[in-house]
């Protein structure tokens, strides 16, 4: 990396992960006004969130390229994250009875 | 005294201390955010009724935000591939071009919040309106502080570019990082406020 004709193809990559995030919001609102049953919608939205995340971690962040060092520090907090998340979903399937 | 490995990447971890230091920080941020999306989700299973946010909120203008704030990171990103190709003064443009996408989403965001309060849907109404107004809000905040940094390596802060370019585009790349990180979260925020 670094050279003029490597950034120059990393350019080329900006655009088209550009091109394909504004795709996919046009497709998250479609899929919103379809009135689908809701897990199906709430699924569906989050599928797409999930890759124009990754589309924008990966590449406007560079963590396609990144140290090791990096995803030990993402993977212990991606693993915290969907921890504190499945605290209310556990709590919802598992009210406590009074 | 200087700042050790601002540019030299250190020999233990690979990376120089200021990405590490970002990283740090944006991990505490997943975290802050993380609560915030489990306390929104708490509240909307454990709720018998929850509005769809499309018959509340603005769905057109939030489309417009997203569509803003997605153009701001590929322009972010861009500022920083000049500075790679040594060029500063597309530097200065598209970063000037990111801030000016940060004065639309928050013009957008501020027009959006002036109709719900003139509306009386303030966030005492429900616990919809609460939860919008405290992720958006506070979303809000996060364009801000980005903003308020990119407006400094803009501005003054561009003097190291004559002294140390290559420290330089390092500050604005972990610039970058933070502003892509807050574009990643409201990725989420709108479909899951607006849309469903």
């Amino acid at each position: 990396m670094g050279s003029h004709a490597d950034i120059d193809r990393q350019v080329r990559t900006y655009i088209m992960v550009f091109i394909t995030l504004m795709v996919l919001t046009l497709i998250t609102v479609t899929i919103s006004r379809l009135h689908l049953p809701v897990p199906m919608a709430v699924a569906l939205a989050l599928v797409v969130a999930t890759i124009k995340g990754g589309l924008v971690a990966s590449y406007f962040m560079h963590l396609i390229s990144e140290r090791k060092f990096i995803y030990w520090v993402l993977g212990v907090t991606v693993a915290f994250f969907f921890f504190v998340l499945l605290i209310p979903l556990w709590a919802h399937f598992e009210p406590i009875k009074v | 005294m200087e700042i050790p490995y601002t540019v030299a990447e250190r020999p233990d971890t690979g990376l120089n201390n200021g990405k590490i230091g970002i990283w740090l920080f944006l991990a505490s941020e997943v975290m802050l955010f993380g609560a915030l999306f489990a306390t929104y989700l708490m509240m909307r299973t454990g709720a018998a009724v929850w509005p769809r946010g499309d018959t509340i909120l603005n769905v057109p203008l939030a489309t417009v935000n997203t569509i803003v704030l997605i153009s701001s990171s590929v322009t972010m990103v861009m500022a920083w591939a000049s500075l790679k190709r040594h060029d500063f003064g597309k530097f200065r443009l598209f970063m000037g071009i990111t801030i000016l996408c940060g004065f639309g989403f928050l013009g957008i965001k501020a027009f959006e919040y002036a109709h719900k309060f003139h509306e009386g849907l303030l966030p005492s109404k429900n616990t919809f309106l609460a939860i919008y107004f405290t992720l958006t809000g506070l979303h809000g905040l996060h364009v801000i502080g980005g903003m308020a940094v990119n407006a400094y390596l803009w501005g003054p802060g561009a003097k190291l570019w004559k002294t140390d370019p290559e420290h330089f585009t390092n500050r604005v790349e972990n610039s970058g990082l933070f502003w892509h990180f807050v574009d990643l979260v409201w990725i989420f925020l709108f479909p899951v406020l607006y849309l469903l």
